[in-house]
C-alpha cells in the first residue's frame, strides 16, 4: 500500500513539473513584461509600465492590431460558415465519394504550415492576389475551416435526426427547418466555432508571414521583433496576444460544456 | 428516418458545395501548383514556367541538402521518442491516478498553449536558456553552470516539446482513460505486476493513442520553423530553415518547392507507416 501511495505521489509531483514546464514561458512573460531591466533575467528589476506605454505609443504596433482583427474576425467568420456547411453535410447526408469529401474538409491542418504558407504565397501570386489582407483571410479561412467543422460536427452528434423531420412532418420546409431548428441547436456550437478560429487565426504567423507582403498581423511583428535584437515590448504584446487567445479559448470551452444535451428531445 | 429525399437539389447542394470550392481552389491548387513549380525554371531572377527536373538535379546532389534532410529527420525522430516518453507517466496519471473531474481540468489547461502565442512561448524560452538568463541564474545559486542551451539542438528541443507535449499527452490521456478497467483489475488478479500490467495490458490497448499523438509530435517537429531557428540558432540547419532562407532571399522558389515536397512525401510514408502500426493487430 504504502508503495502505491508513493508511486501516485511521485506521478502527480511529475504532472505538476510538466505543467510547469508547458506554463512557465507564459507566466515569464507576464513578469517580465512588467520588469525595468533591459534583458530579462533575475534577480527582477523594478516594476514598470514602460514595455506597455511604449507598445502603446507605437503607431506600427496599432496599425498590427488593426489588420489582425480584420484578418481573425473575417477569417473566424468565413471558416465557421464553411465548416457549418461541411459538419451538416457529414450529418445529414450519405453520398458517393464520401470519404474524399471528408479528407478534402479536414486534411489542411496535418499539413505543415510551412508547406502551406509557400504553396499558398506561389499560387496567390500565379493568380494575382498575393501581399494584401484578403491573400491572409483566404489562407487562413483553408486552415480554420476543418476546426469550426470539427466543434459544430460533435453538437449535430447529440441533435436528435427526427428533430428535423418532425419539423418538416408539420409543414416546415428544409429551409426553414434549417432556419427554426439546425440554427438554434447548433448555435452555441457556431459561436464556439467563431472564438476557436478567431484565436487560431490571431495567433497563425508562418502563413501570414509568407503572404502578407507589407500588411503586418501581430504575430508577423513579433517574428520580426524577434530577429533584431531583445526587445521587451514583446511581452507586452504578448501578454496583450495571450489574453485576448485565451479568452477566446475560455470561451468557446465554456459555450461547448454548458450547453450540454438540455434541448434534445425525447 | 429519411422522410425527405436525400437527392442532390439546390438545398443539398448549398451545404455541400462551399467546402468544395475553397478547398479545392486554395489548398488543392496551391498544393498542386508547388508541385509544378518544382519543375519550373529561373532565368535571369525570373520564374519560367517549364518541365525540367534541373531544380531536383541540382537539390538531390547538393551534400548540404541532403545532410540537412537527415538531420530534420534524426531530431524530429528523436523529438517524437523522447515526447513520447515524457508524455506517458503524466497521461498515465491522469488517466489512473485523478478524478474524472482533475482530468477534464487538465486537458482543459493543456489544450490552452495549443491556442495561444507559439512566438511568445519562444521568446520566453530564449530568456530562460540565455547564457544569463533565468535557469542559469538559479543553477549557479546551486553552484553549477553556466551552461550554454541557446543555438544547441538541446535548445531547438525544448521549443519542440513546448510545441508538441501539451497535444502528445492530452491524446495519450484520452486513449487511455477509456480503456475498460476490468482489464486493468483482471490483469492485477492474475498476478501481473504494475510494469507487466503497463507494457501488456495498457500499451497494447491505447496503441493508437500512442501512435497518433506520436505522429502528431513528429508532423509538428518536422514542419516547425521557429524553434530550430531561433533557440537552436540553425545548429544545425532543419528543411524548414532552408525553404524559408531559399523563398525569402530571392526568387528561387522552385528549389524550395523541391524541399517542400520532398518533405510532404516524407510525411505522407511515415503518416500511412504510422497508421498501418497502429491499427495492425488490434484483435490482440
Amino acid at each position: 500500500m504504502t508503495t502505491d501511495k508513493a508511486i501516485t505521489w511521485f506521478l502527480r509531483c511529475y504532472v505538476a513539473v510538466i505543467f510547469l514546464f508547458v506554463f512557465a514561458p507564459i507566466l515569464t512573460s507576464v513578469v517580465f513584461s512588467f520588469n525595468s531591466d533591459r534583458f530579462p533575467s533575475l534577480p527582477l528589476g523594478e516594476f514598470t509600465w514602460n514595455w506597455y506605454q511604449l507598445a502603446y505609443q507605437d503607431p506600427d504596433i496599432w496599425e498590427a492590431i488593426r489588420n489582425s482583427l480584420v484578418v481573425s474576425l473575417t477569417t473566424a467568420t468565413l471558416a465557421t460558415f464553411i465548416g457549418f456547411c461541411t459538419a451538416y453535410t457529414d450529418f445529414r447526408y450519405q453520398f458517393r465519394f464520401k470519404n474524399a469529401y471528408l479528407a478534402l474538409a479536414l486534411l489542411p491542418p496535418t499539413i505543415p504550415l510551412i508547406i502551406l504558407a509557400l504553396a499558398m504565397l506561389a499560387w496567390f501570386s500565379k493568380i494575382g492576389v498575393s501581399g494584401r489582407l484578403w491573400s491572409i483571410i483566404v489562407a487562413h479561412t483553408v486552415l480554420c475551416a476543418p476546426f469550426a467543422m470539427a466543434v459544430i460536427r460533435l453538437r449535430l452528434q447529440q441533435m436528435d435526426k427526427d428533430l428535423e423531420a418532425a419539423g418538416w412532418n408539420l409543414g416546415a420546409d428544409e429551409w426553414r427547418a434549417m432556419r427554426f431548428i439546425v440554427i438554434p441547436y447548433t448555435l452555441p456550437a457556431i459561436i464556439s466555432a467563431l472564438c476557436l478560429t478567431m484565436a487560431v487565426s490571431f495567433d497563425e504567423f508562418m502563413i501570414a508571414w509568407f503572404v502578407s507582403g507589407l500588411n503586418k498581423t501581430i504575430p508577423v511583428f513579433i517574428l520580426e521583433i524577434l530577429q533584431g535584437n531583445v526587445d521587451p515590448r514583446i511581452y507586452a504584446l504578448g501578454s496583450f496576444v495571450f489574453i485576448v487567445s485565451a479568452t477566446l479559448v475560455v470561451c468557446a470551452q465554456l459555450l461547448l460544456s454548458t450547453n450540454k444535451p438540455s434541448t434534445r428531445s425525447g | 428516418m429519411k422522410s425527405v429525399k436525400p437527392g442532390l437539389d439546390a438545398y443539398a447542394l448549398t451545404w455541400r458545395l462551399p467546402v468544395i470550392i475553397w478547398q479545392v481552389l486554395f489548398f488543392v491548387a496551391p498544393l498542386a501548383f508547388m508541385i509544378a513549380m518544382s519543375f519550373f525554371l529561373v532565368k535571369n531572377y525570373r520564374m519560367v514556367e517549364a518541365f525540367e527536373l534541373a531544380n531536383w538535379i541540382k537539390m538531390f546532389s547538393r551534400d548540404y541538402f541532403r545532410d540537412t534532410y537527415w538531420q530534420t529527420l534524426g531530431l524530429a525522430s528523436l523529438t517524437t521518442a523522447c515526447a513520447t516518453m515524457l508524455a506517458f507517466p503524466a497521461a498515465f496519471a491522469l488517466s489512473f491516478k485523478v478524478s474524472e473531474n482533475a482530468r477534464r481540468w487538465a486537458i482543459f489547461f493543456l489544450i490552452i498553449p495549443f491556442f495561444t502565442s507559439y512566438l511568445v512561448r519562444i521568446f520566453s524560452w530564449y530568456v530562460l536558456l540565455a547564457e544569463s538568463g533565468v535557469i542559469n541564474k538559479i543553477i549557479g545559486f546551486l553552484g553549477v553552470g553556466p551552461y550554454t542551451m541557446l543555438n544547441t539542438m538541446f535548445g531547438t528541443m525544448v521549443g519542440y516539446f513546448a510545441l508538441t507535449l501539451p497535444l502528445v499527452i492530452i491524446l495519450q490521456t484520452l486513449s487511455m482513460s477509456s480503456i475498460d478497467r476490468s482489464l486493468i483489475e483482471a490483469a492485477h488478479n492474475l498476478g501481473a505486476g504494475r510494469f507487466r500490467t503497463i507494457f501488456q495490458v495498457i500499451i497494447p490497448s491505447a496503441k493508437i493513442g500512442l501512435v497518433v499523438g506520436a505522429l502528431f509530435c513528429f508532423i509538428l517537429s518536422f514542419g516547425d520553423f521557429v524553434s530550430p531557428y531561433y533557440l537552436g540558432g540553425s545548429q544545425p540547419p532543419t528543411l524548414t530553415i532552408l525553404i524559408t532562407d531559399t523563398t525569402k532571399s530571392g526568387q528561387q522558389w522552385p528549389r524550395a518547392a523541391v524541399v517542400a515536397v520532398t518533405m510532404m512525401v516524407t510525411l505522407m510514408v511515415i503518416a500511412f507507416s504510422a497508421i498501418k502500426f497502429a491499427y495492425h493487430n488490434r484483435s490482440q
